[in-house]
């Protein structure tokens, strides 16, 4: 009801529906007694010339039963929510469900979580009932960002190989999925130069990890990685501190190429992994941080041939 | 009915005028009585054969489980060897499907079977009726009860009765849960006062559902309540079997001495002893022809059989007879009568449907694969060129083994599918496994961005005693631009 800021609307809901249940109770009395022609016992209605309709009373329990459900209906108005805004006796809200059900299978996942509170990640990570629960965790909490096979995809991260962003130790893990991480890479071509700094920047980016690249541009463009060295480090290897990724290697977390390189140097970049906190608990999310950290060690996947 | 002339009344009122009527009446109890014979022998072997399988199925133990066991809290289904999920849900409407057209068949031969020897309104109201007729013995000595002021042997006899009844009925329900939960378990659990609240309430609802229907209700389930019994005369034709009063023969009825010759004094072979309206569950007079209520439950026959050998005439003054073979003479289930088209109809769809029913039942696949696509991502560019798509596989394992997978993936060549680790089920597990798809660089250019056509294998491997199964699924393949 909250739709209406007057209060003038849930009495008038309120009213229409008690009259509604007071006329169905007057119509179920009124209608329960008919005109029957005398003598033949039938109620005189004739169709077709001679059809004609017989006095066939339905049993008294049938009528109870309209009844019953009128009670039923006062009844459930007073205890549950349904008249206006009244919120019922009962005080029963759909939120309140919701938290004592989530109680409830709290308190009872509570024992199997505890058994794994004594744990290490590394230990975590070799149990195959914490690894079971942890995929699920994942598959039904992370998959639709990171991919079902937590393999990322442009601008969500792989989380299978041995590159990371904020960290790779089970501990950073937990971190990242409590508290969530904010990623912002700040339009710097202004600080960098021209559009002509900015793309041989670019290609000083790309021959850092070998890819393909002018190399003349990319001579030109060193002595104006300084700016971009404050974060990503004079290498260029990046700080698991501030998010700045590794520059490296040939992972690229938002595509490939001179040109994409281009749009971060003037653009910038915002990311940002929400914190789970609020949607998992703290034991689940030790499970689902071993699990996720138990993804990297394992290198290469195990293919399966034709 | 016949003998009155057809009065067609053109709604003005008749003398006498009208009088208003409540439009609902508490009906009169009905007392049937008891009754002996050939079709009552049918009914009490029908309600032994279905009740030893409804209270004995769920104690039943197969492979250290219930043969039976709807586990709706995992969702899975136990019959025996079968291990269903809801998916097999297509099962149980081939179930329903064969059921209906089973009735429909019976029904159109030989009319209200089911009704009459087999419901569970019938069977359990025959049985809370022999408890009744011991208790406080037949019709008379009932409505005498009915009619007696309260002392202590009707106390004893009404209080013994209901609780029979009420013993009875909680066996029902308790039978009933004990498909849903391991019935040792509920039994254990009712032993030690720790039944759920939720068996608890399926035990009383079904327990009093028992108890209200078999006890109270009766008739009324069959005359108000019951959507079957409301279409029969679309399942009735005139070479329907039907319980019928042959009128030819017993009309004009009459109370007659033993020696008398009925020919001489103009009376038909209708003694009009009215044993067929006292033992009629549904208070009916079957002499004034087929009615609604009627389930052919073949009392009448048998009392009218007995009656007719006392008075030493030949039996089937009511009988199991058509329509047509009451007008026109002559026996009622001629094979020419009763192949007519409905009923070929009525055997070929059922015989089609139970037949694949039982092959697609015998030629179920040990395992179950939904493939979905990843919703993160339609396709991503991997090392090389390589272009990725990732999936979701719902591999569920229909066995009561642990059980090995393998994956393979068809209809785009070269294309090779990877997951992570192995993929080990335990009995009756479902689980999601992540799996991706590469193709090369070339094969994607050759393909052409859009949406291609692959189909996964997914194998069951070979375990101790049986052989390697093979699903195949479908699913698609995205190219990117």
């Amino acid at each position: 009801m909250s739709d209406f800021v007057s209060s003038g609307w849930s009495v008038f809901v309120a009213a229409i529906t008690v009259v509604s249940l007071l006329a169905c109770l007057a119509l179920l009395v009124g209608a329960s007694r008919r005109k029957v022609m005398a003598g033949d016992n039938t109620t005189g209605h004739v169709w077709d010339g001679d059809l004609r309709e017989l006095n066939n009373p339905l049993p008294r329990w049938w009528a109870i039963l309209f009844v019953l459900t009128v009670i039923f209906a006062g009844v459930y108005l007073v205890l549950y929510p349904g008249l206006g805004s009244f919120s019922g006796q009962l005080k029963w809200s759909e939120d309140g469900q919701y938290q004592a059900e989530m109680k409830k299978a709290e308190a009872e996942l509570a024992p199997l979580y505890a058994g794994f509170s004594g744990m290490t990640p590394q230990a975590l990570a070799g149990d195959p009932k914490a690894r079971a629960i942890g995929e699920r965790l994942f598959v039904n909490n992370c998959a639709p960002c990171h991919g079902s096979d937590a393999r990322g995809s442009v601008g969500f991260p792989n989380l299978t190989d041995n590159d990371w962003l904020w960290g790779g130790t089970p501990e950073d893990i937990v971190k990242t999925i409590t508290n969530g991480r904010v990623g912002n890479m700040p339009p710097i071509a202004a600080a960098v130069g021209s559009a002509e700094d900015v793309r041989n920047v670019a290609n000083y980016v790309l021959s850092l990890s070998g890819s393909p690249h002018n190399n003349v541009a990319a001579e030109l463009g060193k002595a104006k990685f300084v700016v971009c060295a404050a974060c990503h480090g004079p290498e260029g290897k990046g700080n698991t501190a501030i998010g700045a990724p590794n520059l490296t290697d040939k992972i690229w977390l938002h595509g490939f190429g001179e040109e994409t390189v281009v749009r971060a140097v003037t653009q910038g970049w915002h990311n940002e992994m929400p914190a789970q906190a609020g949607r998992l608990s703290e034991a689940q999310i030790r499970v689902l941080g071993a699990y996720v950290w138990s993804l990297s060690q394992s290198t290469a996947p195990a293919a399966v041939a034709r | 009915m016949a003998d009155k002339p057809r009065v067609i009344s053109i709604a003005a009122e008749p003398e006498g005028g009208a009088a208003t009527v409540s439009l609902y009446t508490s009906g009169a109890t009905i007392h049937p009585r008891a009754v002996h014979g050939l079709f009552a022998a049918w009914r009490w072997a029908l309600v032994w054969v279905t009740q030893i399988v409804f209270y004995g199925l769920p104690w039943l133990t197969w492979n250290a489980r219930p043969a039976i066991l709807f586990d709706l809290a995992s969702r899975r289904f136990y019959i025996f060897n079968l291990v269903l999920y809801p998916q097999d849900f297509i099962f149980l409407t081939g179930l329903l499907i064969l059921s209906a057209y089973s009735l429909f068949l019976f029904t159109a031969v030989a009319g209200r079977l089911w009704c009459g020897y087999a419901c569970p309104q019938t069977v359990y109201t025959e049985i809370f009726m022999w408890v009744e007729h011991h208790l406080e013995g037949d019709r008379t000595a009932r409505i005498r009860l009915d009619a007696s002021s309260w002392n202590a042997n009707k106390l004893l006899r009404r209080g013994g009765k209901h609780l029979v009844w009420a013993t009875i009925g909680l066996w029902t329900g308790f039978t009933f849960v004990g498909y849903f939960t391991p019935i040792r378990v509920l039994g254990a659990s009712l032993l030690s006062f720790g039944l759920g609240p939720w068996e608890l309430f399926w035990v009383l609802f079904y327990g009093f559902a028992t108890y209200g229907n078999a006890g109270f209700m009766r008739e009324q389930v069959c005359k108000y309540m019951c959507p079957y019994a409301r279409f029969q005369s679309a399942m009735f034709d005139h070479d329907t079997l039907i319980i019928s009063y042959d009128e030819k023969r017993g009309e004009p009825r009459g109370g007659r001495a033993r020696t008398a010759d009925k020919a001489a004094i103009g009376l038909g072979d209708c003694v009009d002893c009215l044993l067929c309206v006292q033992v009629c569950p549904t208070g009916i007079d079957i002499r004034k022809g087929l009615q609604y209520e009627c389930i052919g439950c073949a009392a009448c026959i048998d009392v009218c059989n007995g009656m007719m050998d006392r008075v030493e005439y030949p039996r089937g003054l009511i009988r199991y007879a058509t329509q047509r073979s009451l007008d026109e003479g002559g026996e009622p289930l001629t094979l020419r009568r009763v192949l007519r088209p409905r009923v070929l109809v009525y055997t070929s769809v059922l015989l089609l449907i139970g037949g694949a029913f039982a092959v697609s039942l015998a030629l179920r696949p040990p395992l179950r694969v939904d493939v979905v696509r990843d919703r993160g991502s339609l396709a991503r560019l991997v090392d090389e060129g390589r272009i990725e798509n990732v999936y979701r596989l719902q591999v569920m394992n229909a066995t009561e083994a642990t059980q090995r997978y393998r994956f393979a993936v068809g209809g785009i060549a070269g294309a090779l599918a990877s997951t992570r680790g192995e993929t080990v089920l335990a009995p009756a597990e479902a689980r999601w496994v992540p799996l991706a798809v590469q193709i090369s660089a070339e094969q994607a250019r050759s393909l052409g961005p859009g949406v291609h056509k692959i189909v996964f294998q997914i194998t069951r491997e070979a375990g101790d005693g049986e052989s390697e199964v093979t699903v195949d699924e479908r699913s698609t393949f995205v190219v990117p631009r």
